[in-house]
């Protein structure tokens, strides 16, 4: 009989103490952000898509070796060049990424010999069919040229000079360090 | 086999599953009811299947980081862990730099933290109490926007490399660990306040689910499953990994072999890993975070068996390479499998409502059983 009401004392106390942290943290500040109308800042190392470096000269560092296409798991990089005539170097015409089928694993990345991609800050991808995500990343990359008030500028090839060094600009990004 | 249900016999069949909110998944159990006492419980999984062992096959070893995130969504950073231990010894060249092991043991103690917070909130849930998940990932978001800074991503991780890690922590990460460290003990006094006295609960989970030593033994349970019921198993100490050797922390156990057992066990890992975080933080050394001689494509050659402690038990890795670019066999044994074969004989008799408490307490994740 004693042991009975003991239960419920104790049962009671111990609701009380339960109630007691739900008041405390029930008038504390609100901690949740309001999603569409307030956004929580993206951190500088997030993973999104992949996309080409530009430089200060206004190119891309993509020597189009394919280290890329071929470190992919998926098979989403899919990269097409074209050697013009004379030409001793490759050029880049398309680097196509189908993001559908990406898991960011950062292969791509982190094989890259000239680190000419970096991971984007795109968090709030959406679209409305799936070839929205199959991203020309050689049209992104004018594009952000473009943003960054640089002119696209393709490197001349100087045709008789050789060992020439290849004109490349710019800091080469550390990829998603911390 | 799934039992065909006895006309003559006033029983109910019931599907549980494939698409209900306490099987965390896509796991299905057909359940012979006598009213509300179960009678028997079938787990039927498979759902989910992904052929992650078969990916792990035809690709080569560093196209499977990628997949390791994909089978335990709680803990995900143990699995990759688990498979880059596996290649590496198979690696003897390789020298891995001692700030990487280290930062793969922060980052996964991390994770082991996170992946308890959301079992913690799942189970109420489970049980009916919706309050207590707001509280756990208030303070989940805080150990996933510290592994955001250093992984990049915020669930699925690839962090752990053939060699070493991908990216390199800096001071001001380290200081933010150790706050929130900090701030998990202040609050882990509130979680008891909040859940482990409540009457309600402990009327839910106390004398629910008794796994004897023999029979947790019998199944292979492993993990806070085989430690509530009082055996101190634990990979990290019986076959000890990485820097575990050089780190003091306890095997946390319970004698109450119920699902309360289990619950103090989990809350018990959750300090030790903060202990542990914490001494690691403090040894962290300095230097690369990748060896310097990684082989460009990886051609390991012979077999090996590499089990981790994951969040969630002994998770083990058999990979056997005839030395081309991919292996030739991966088997993975995931904890939550063992663990869930319990069930059957746990559960005859119980009370559906029990059923969920016991189901909740062994912190299913369903993507890793079927994998």
């Amino acid at each position: 009989m004693l042991n009975y009401f003991k239960e419920i004392f104790v049962g009671i106390k111990s609701l009380l103490i339960g109630m007691k942290v739900t008041a405390f943290y029930g008038t504390k500040r609100t901690i949740t952000a309001h999603y569409p109308f307030e956004k929580i800042p993206v951190t500088l190392n997030f993973r999104g898509h992949i996309d080409l470096v530009v430089t200060k000269k206004g190119y891309h560092k993509c020597i189009t070796c394919g280290m890329c296409e071929r470190a992919c798991p998926s098979g989403c990089i899919t990269l097409d060049s074209v050697k013009p005539e004379g030409a001793k170097k490759k050029k880049l015409t398309g680097y196509t990424l189908d993001f559908t089928k990406c898991s960011l694993c950062g292969n791509c990345v982190e094989t890259c010999p000239t680190n000419a991609i970096k991971y984007s800050n795109d968090y709030y991808l959406v679209g409305t069919s799936r070839h929205d995500f199959h991203f020309d990343l050689l049209d992104r990359a004018m594009k952000a040229a473009e943003e960054m008030g640089i002119e696209w500028t393709e490197p001349v090839e100087k045709p008789k000079e050789p060992k020439e060094p290849q004109a490349e600009g710019g800091e080469s990004p550390s990829p998603a360090g911390a | 086999m799934i039992q065909k249900p006895d006309p003559t016999q006033e029983t109910l069949v019931l599907n549980m599953g494939p698409q209900h909110p306490s099987t965390h998944g896509v796991l299905r159990v057909v359940l012979h009811c006598d009213g509300e006492y179960v009678l028997d419980a079938e787990p039927v999984i498979g759902y989910g299947h992904r052929m992650h062992e078969l990916i792990g096959e035809v690709r080569d070893h560093r196209g499977f980081y990628a997949n390791v995130g994909r089978m335990d969504y709680g803990g995900a950073l143990s699995f990759g862990h688990g498979h880059i231990l596996a290649v590496e010894r198979m690696l003897p060249d390789l020298e891995v730099p001692e700030r990487a092991e280290y930062l793969r043991v922060i980052t996964t103690e991390l994770n082991r933290v996170a992946s308890h917070l959301l079992w913690f909130g799942a189970f109420l849930l489970d049980l009916g109490a919706f309050t207590p998940i707001l509280y756990s990932f208030d303070d989940r978001e805080a150990i996933l926007d510290l592994l955001e800074h250093v992984t990049g991503a915020r669930l699925t991780f690839s962090y752990m490399r053939v060699g070493g890690v991908c990216a390199d922590v800096d001071k001001d990460w380290c200081d933010g660990v150790l706050a929130f460290v900090k701030r998990m003990r202040d609050r882990i006094p509130m979680y008891h306040k909040l859940v482990s006295g409540n009457i309600i609960f402990r009327k839910r989970v106390e004398d629910v689910g008794l796994i004897t030593r023999d029979m947790a033994l019998k199944y292979g349970c492993t993990g806070p499953v085989i430690r509530g019921s009082g055996i101190p198993y634990d990979v990290r100490r019986s076959e000890p990994y990485s820097i575990y050797p050089e780190l003091d922390f306890d095997i946390p156990t319970s004698e109450r072999c119920d699902c309360m057992g289990r619950y103090d066990v989990r809350w018990a890992e959750i300090e030790q890993s903060l202990r542990i975080i914490e001494q690691a933080i403090a040894k962290l050394p300095e230097g690369p975070v990748m060896a310097e001689k990684v082989p460009k494509v990886i051609k390991a050659k012979g077999e090996v068996y590499q089990a981790v402690e994951a969040a969630r038990g002994s998770l083990g890795y058999y990979i056997a390479c005839d030395g081309s670019t991919s292996p030739y066999r991966m088997k993975i044994r995931v904890p939550s499998y063992s663990n869930l074969s319990i069930l059957k004989e746990l559960t005859r008799g119980i009370l559906l409502s029990d059923l969920v408490a016991v189901m909740g307490s062994f912190d299913l994740v369903i993507p890793e059983i079927d994998r």
